[in-house]
């Protein structure tokens, strides 16, 4: 019984490590999107954050310069989908996909040129990386059955840039259910023309937009290359942003269906690592393959059956063009 | 147009032809997914060729696949330009070099890892098994709970030989000794997945594992970095990695591709290259485990005893290593 809730926390644990970047991508997603910018460079966005903090890092030997660079490099990425789309009012989805390749192939390439590693960073010391950090009582409470174990395996021990991801959802839903800015994102997204009458700028709204979700993909990317890992690894993303990005779907670009979706990608992930190689009483040893294939599986299942019609903002992709 | 293409062909063959007889080589080296600086396999062969390129002067083309659809593309794109020998890195790249092989038979070609039963390809692979079997004595030998691990990169047969080969060596010395094994994925993302590798491995830490063992190319450095942080020792692989983290690197399981990949073209070179298949083990050297000033102090001297005493025994013939490959399946 012991051994299996230490398992059950310990998944969680796992899963709350890799649930961490899909879950500030997915709230960066949703600013944009919610602004009617239809946002497919969350991956080449994250990338750029985890070269450029992990590069800082390396030279500075600061982890919160590195933070600030890798924030830094999302923005200006960022600022030039926002000017490709809003600006010029150019496709979005071409814009996106753009900055994906740029964002894969200049890191490699600037990786090589400075650090002669083949695009790799070199690895960070402890004092350059976000390390765990351990919550106020976590060692004095461990023995304590139940609570002690939650409390000092699964809250605490996780390095800042997880409670700040944590954090950043009800944030979100505060920010966009509950403010005036809020109120008017939601409005640029559904109809600009309305918004426009009102005297409200459509552009600032929306490069506004773009630069939150600069912001969020800055902090997911930081955590991959500086505290998840200690160096950055060449398309070290690995896909995640286009999770995120289903993530946010899966939760009809609402936060918190958002962040449980992201939960459950993450859930998923962590179980299939777990897995691996255990005899599950009754069925034996489960293959591999099958467990790997499980967050796909599930994945088609739910959209399928379960998650139900997804409704986009009426505006999402579409220019706003003032009439004259 | 036929007659277009047999003038081409016969141009081809005609330079080809020309490159072998001639002293002067063209050599060229495609390495595989994971790219040459990936701390591990094709970094080994990088070294090697490096070796070749510093020894003799002679410069060598080179070409780093990233993606699957490259490999016979850009073996093709050399074998074109005249190079001569083609040195093709890991085992994926057997399909694409077997397809060349056959339109450029003039040209010669070099595999590590694969097997490709041509007259004019020289296959070179290794016994990793009886590494692997070395190294996981040492890290039965270095655990204190009897729990070891192993974390490899995509799931092949070749992957399995070492894990096979490792778990056998665990037992060696301990039969009760646990041997927990994951690997990184079905595709060939796993071979560059540090992220992946440091989740699986600190999965296994939290099972009870405290050494373990690596053979995932550039997964491995998230596993390393995982040992680091969680104060457990890690076993690195292909290249010797002991460098990487010295303190909590236990050993590497080092296979010669370097050495594998110098002979390629320096027998090219002296007119002495011969194709066929050459297998490399403890007794040629092309595998072994490496000692040096940055693992010393985790090796005590009854450890190295008796690794040497079971390699001199492996060599000798006393102790057989399960090779995963004969028969798809794993005793252990």
């Amino acid at each position: 019984m012991e051994e299996a809730f230490v398992f059950v926390v310990l998944t969680a644990t796992a899963t709350v490590r890799v649930a961490t970047p899909l879950i500030l991508c997915a709230m960066a997603g949703l600013f944009s999107e919610r602004s009617g910018i239809i946002d497919i460079s969350l991956e080449g966005k994250m990338l750029a954050a985890a070269f450029a903090a992990a590069t800082i890092a390396a030279l500075t030997g600061s982890a919160w310069l590195g933070l600030a660079g890798g924030v830094m490099a999302a923005i200006c990425l960022a600022l030039l989908h926002g000017f490709a789309c809003i600006t010029h009012k150019g496709n979005q989805v071409v814009s996106g996909v753009a900055i994906n390749i740029l964002a894969s192939g200049l890191t490699v390439v600037l990786g090589i040129a400075w650090f002669h590693r083949g695009g790799d960073t070199p690895s960070l010391e402890a004092a350059a990386r976000f390390m765990p950090i351990t919550l106020p009582l976590a060692d004095t409470i461990a023995g304590v059955p139940v609570l002690g174990t939650l409390y000092s395996r699964l809250l605490s021990g996780h390095n800042l840039l997880v409670y700040v991801a944590f954090l950043a959802v009800p944030l979100v839903w505060w920010v966009v259910y509950r403010t005036r800015f809020g109120l008017r994102l939601r409005a640029v997204g559904e109809n600009p023309t309305a918004v426009d009458t009102a005297g409200i700028s459509v552009t600032w709204l929306r490069y506004r937009a773009v630069l939150i979700c600069g912001v969020l993909t800055g902090i997911a990317g930081t955590y991959l290359s500086i505290a998840h890992n200690a160096s950055f690894v060449r398309d070290m993303t690995a896909g995640q942003g286009y999770i995120a990005l289903a993530a946010m779907i899966f939760g009809k670009w609402r936060p918190w269906p958002a962040f449980g979706a992201c939960l459950m990608f993450g859930l998923l992930d962590a179980i299939a690592i777990r897995l691996q190689g255990v005899h599950v009483p009754g069925i034996g040893e489960v293959p591999v393959q099958f467990i790997q294939a499980l967050p796909y599986v599930l994945t088609v299942v739910l959209l399928a059956g379960f998650i139900g019609r997804a409704v986009a903002p009426k505006a999402i992709g579409v220019p706003y063009v003032k009439e004259r | 147009m036929k007659a277009l293409t047999r003038s081409v062909t016969a141009a081809v063959v005609l330079m080809a032809a020309f490159g072998a007889t001639a002293a002067e080589i063209d050599p060229a080296v495609v390495f595989d997914m994971g790219g040459k600086f990936d701390k591990s396999f094709n970094q080994g062969v990088f070294d090697g060729v490096e070796r070749f390129r510093t020894e003799t002067g002679v410069k060598y083309r080179e070409f780093e696949v990233t993606n699957e659809t490259q490999r016979e593309q850009a073996i093709r794109k050399m074998a074109q330009r005249g190079a001569n020998p083609i040195l093709g890195v890991g085992f994926a790249q057997a399909p694409a070099i077997e397809a060349v092989a056959k339109e450029f038979p003039n040209t010669r070609f070099s595999i590590i890892d694969g097997v490709v039963d041509l007259p004019n390809v020289q296959s070179v692979v290794f016994k990793e098994h009886e590494g692997s079997f070395l190294v996981g004595m040492l890290a039965v030998m270095a655990s204190k709970t009897g729990k070891v691990g192993f974390v490899g990169g995509m799931d092949i047969p070749l992957i399995r030989r070492f894990a096979c080969g490792y778990a056998a060596g665990a037992k060696h010395v301990n039969a009760n000794a646990e041997v927990i094994q994951n690997m990184t994925g079905d595709t060939p993302s796993a071979w560059n997945n540090p992220g992946r590798g440091a989740e699986l491995t600190k999965g296994q830490f939290d099972r009870g594992v405290d050494v373990v063992y690596a053979a995932a190319g550039g997964t491995g450095t998230g596993v390393y970095q995982a040992a680091k942080d969680g104060g457990k020792l890690a076993i690195g692989v292909d290249s010797n990695q002991n460098y990487l983290h010295p303190g909590t690197m236990l050993t590497s399981m080092v296979k010669r591709v370097d050495v594998a990949a110098y002979n390629a073209f320096k027998t090219a070179m002296d007119g002495t290259w011969k194709p066929g298949i050459q297998v490399l083990g403890l007794a040629e050297s092309g595998v072994d485990w490496a000692l040096d000033d940055n693992n010393k102090a985790l090796i005590s001297d009854d450890m190295k005893t008796k690794v040497e005493q079971a390699k001199a025994d492996i060599i000798a013939g006393k102790i057989k290593v399960h090779d995963y490959m004969s028969d798809s399946s794993c005793p252990n």
